[in-house]
C-alpha cells in the first residue's frame, strides 16, 4: 500500500564549510518526495559509510567544494563496498574539474553534478537509476 | 540465514534493512518481526520530547554518550516531519550526533513521520522491537518537534522526558502544552541562556497546582479498559516529576539527567507500574493494529464503486454518516 520512498544520504566529507550547495540539493530531493538524511559538514569517510549503512539508503550524495574530492571520494566508495552496500547509488557535486570525473567513475561515483546543474536533472538521475526491488 | 535470525546476533545490516522493510510495509516484515517478537520487552525505553528547536537531538546525543559510559548499549530513534505537500523529508537529527560515530554499542536511525499526527512515525514501534530483540539495552526516541496535541511517545515508551527551554514565547504558552501531562521527567535546557530558571519555577508551580495523571494515559479506546486490575482511583504517586536544568551543547546536568532516568526505571520496577505500563502499551499497540487490518479487510471485501456512491450520498444529504457506517459494515 505504501509506496516506498527513496532514502538519500547527503554528506559534506572532508574540511570545507560549503554546506550551500548541499542544503539546495537535499531540499530538492526532499520536495520530489525523497527521504533525506542530512549529516552536516566534516564527515569521515567512516562517518559516512556507517551512516549510510544504519539509515539504509538507496542513493549517498556528496558535496565537495574544497578540492580533496580525489583523495576523499574514491575510498568512501571503496568502505562502501566492503560494507556490502555496493548497491548504493552514489552521487557527487560542488567543485569537480571536468577532467577528474573519469577517474572517479572508474572508481565507482555514479554520477558528478557540477555547479549551476538545475537541481531537476539530479532529481531526474537518482529516480531512474535507483535500483527498485 | 533469515533477516530476523540475523538482527538476534545484532547483525547492523539486517536491523537497518529491516526498519526498512517495516517503513514500507514490506510483505516479509511481518514474518520477521513475529519472529523477533519472543526476544522484546527487555529493552529501557526513553521517550525524549517537546517543542522545535528546544534542544532534543543534543540532549539525545549527550544522553547516549553518558550511558555508553556506564556499559550499556544504545540506539536511538530521531523522528522528523514529511513535508505534507510533496511526501519527503529532511532528517536532521544526526547532525547533532555525531560524537556518537564509530561506536558499535550506538546505533541511530532517523525515521520520517509519514503522515503519522502524533508525533512519532507508525513504524517506530516496529523498530523498538527489532532494537529490544539485537539486544540493546536502551532505546531513545526523539519526537517530532511537538505541540500539543502529539502524545504518542506516551503510549511507547517507558520514560518520557518534556524538553522546555527558556525564551519560548512566553511561559504560559509553554506550560499549557499537553505535553507537560505526559512528563515522567522534565529537562529545563538550554541553561546557559536567560530565563532558566524562571522557566523552571513557572513548570514548578504549574507542577504544584495541577496533580499529575501519575503517568497513566488514557486512552480513548476500549481496549485499555481491560486492565489488570479493576481500575482504581490512580494511588497517591511517589514519583516526584523533578525538573532538571541541562545545557546540552556543554554537557552541563547530564549526569544528572541520566541518573534519574535510570531511577525512574527503578521506581517502575519497584512500584509494579513497568508491568502495567507494558500491559498498557501492548494494548494500545494491538488496538492500532486492529484497526488497520480491519479498515483494510472492509476497505477490500467492499465492492468497487460502492465507497464513492455512498460519499456521493453524503454530500446530497440523502444518507447520514451513521447510517453509511452500518450499510459499509453489513454489505
Ligand atoms: C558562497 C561561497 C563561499 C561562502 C560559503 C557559504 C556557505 N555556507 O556555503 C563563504 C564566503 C563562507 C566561502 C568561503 C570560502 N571559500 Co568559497 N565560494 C563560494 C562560491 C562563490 C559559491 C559556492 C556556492 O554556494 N554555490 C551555490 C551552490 C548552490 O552551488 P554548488 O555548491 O556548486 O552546488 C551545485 C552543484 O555543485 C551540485 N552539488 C553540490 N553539492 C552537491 C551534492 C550532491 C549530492 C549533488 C548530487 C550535487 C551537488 O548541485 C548544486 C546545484 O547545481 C564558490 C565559487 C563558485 N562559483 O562555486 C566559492 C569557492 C567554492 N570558495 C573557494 C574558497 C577557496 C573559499 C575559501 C577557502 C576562501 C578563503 N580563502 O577564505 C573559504 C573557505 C571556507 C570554509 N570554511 O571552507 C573556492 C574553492 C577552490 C577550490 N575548491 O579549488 C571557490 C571555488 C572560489 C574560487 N573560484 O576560488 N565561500
Ligand atoms: N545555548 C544553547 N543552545 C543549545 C543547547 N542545546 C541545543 N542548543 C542549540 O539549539 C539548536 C537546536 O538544537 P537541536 O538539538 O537540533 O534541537 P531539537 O529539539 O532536536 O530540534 P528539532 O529536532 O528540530 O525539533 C541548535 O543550534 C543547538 O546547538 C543548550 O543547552 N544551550
Ligand atoms: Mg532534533
Amino acid at each position: 500500500m505504501p509506496e516506498r520512498k527513496i532514502r538519500v544520504l547527503v554528506a559534506k566529507p572532508g574540511l570545507d564549510g560549503h554546506d550551500r550547495g548541499a542544503k539546495v540539493v537535499a531540499r530538492a530531493l526532499r520536495d520530489a518526495g525523497m527521504e533525506v538524511i542530512y549529516t552536516g559538514l566534516r564527515q569521515t569517510p567512516d562517518m559516512i559509510v556507517e551512516s549510510a549503512l544504519q539509515e539504509d539508503v538507496d542513493v549517498v550524495g556528496l558535496s565537495i567544494l574544497s578540492g580533496a574530492h580525489m583523495a576523499l571520494l574514491p575510498i568512501i566508495a571503496q568502505k562502501l563496498k566492503e560494507a556490502d552496500m555496493a548497491h548504493v547509488l552514489i552521487v557527487a557535486g560542488g567543485i569537480i574539474p571536468d577532467e577528474d570525473i573519469a577517474a572517479l567513475k572508474e572508481a565507482g561515483i555514479d554520477a558528478v553534478f557540477n555547479p549551476g546543474t538545475p537541481t531537476q536533472e539530479i532529481v531526474n538521475f537518482i529516480t531512474t537509476h535507483v535500483a527498485t526491488e | 540465514m533469515t533477516l530476523a535470525e540475523q538482527v538476534l546476533q545484532n547483525r547492523r545490516r539486517a536491523i537497518a534493512r529491516l526498519i526498512t522493510y517495516i517503513e514500507n510495509e514490506h510483505p516479509a516484515a511481518q514474518a520477521e518481526l513475529a519472529t523477533l517478537f519472543p526476544h522484546t520487552g527487555r529493552a529501557h525505553l526513553v521517550g525524549v520530547t517537546g517543542a522545535p528547536g528546544t534542544g532534543k537531538s543534543s540532549l539525545v546525543n549527550e544522553l547516549a554518550k553518558g550511558i555508553r559510559a556506564t556499559g550499556k548499549t544504545v540506539a536511538i530513534i530521531a523522528v522528523d516531519p514529511t513535508s505534507p505537500f510533496s511526501g519527503g523529508a529532511i532528517l536532521g537529527d544526526r547532525i547533532r550526533m555525531r560524537e556518537l560515530a564509530g561506536d558499535r554499542g550506538v546505533f541511530i536511525r532517523s525515521m520520517a513521520s509519514r503522515g503519522s499526527l502524533g508525533g512519532l512515525a507508525r513504524g517506530v514501534y516496529d523498530a523498538i522491537n527489532v532494537f529490544d530483540a539485537a539486544g540493546f539495552d536502551m532505546v531513545l526516541i526523539e519526537t517530532v518537534g511537538v505541540g500539543q496535541g502529539e502524545v504518542d511517545i506516551a503510549r511507547t515508551a517507558h520514560t518520557v522526558l518534556v524538553v522546555e527551554a527558556p525564551g519560548l514565547g512566553d511561559d504560559i504558552q509553554a506550560i499549557k502544552a499537553g505535553i507537560l501531562e505526559i512528563a515522567d521527567i522534565f529537562v529545563v535546557n538550554k541553561a546557559d541562556k536567560p530565563g532558566a530558571n524562571k522557566t523552571a519555577a513557572a513548570l514548578r508551580a504549574m507542577l504544584d497546582l495541577g496533580n499529575p495523571t501519575g503517568g497513566q494515559m488514557l486512552h480513548h479506546g476500549v481496549l485499555l479498559s481491560v486492565a489488570a486490575t479493576p481500575p482504581s482511583p490512580a494511588p497517591p504517586s511517589d514519583w516526584d516529576y523533578p525538573i532538571l536544568k541541562t545545557t546540552a551543547t556543554a554537557g552541563d546536568g547530564v549526569d544528572t539527567l541520566i541518573e534519574t532516568i535510570f531511577r525512574h526505571h527503578h521506581h517502575l520496577t519497584q512500584s509494579g507500574k513497568l508491568a502495567d505500563r507494558n500491559r498498557a502499551r501492548l494494548a494500545a499497540d494491538l488496538e492500532n493494529r486492529l484497526q488497520t487490518e480491519l479498515l483494510r479487510r472492509l476497505l477490500a471485501r467492499t465492492p468497487n464503486g460502492t465507497l464513492s456512491e455512498i460519499i456521493g450520498k453524503l454530500v446530497k444529504r440523502t444518507l447520514s454518516p451513521y447510517n453509511a457506517v452500518h450499510l459499509l459494515l453489513e454489505e
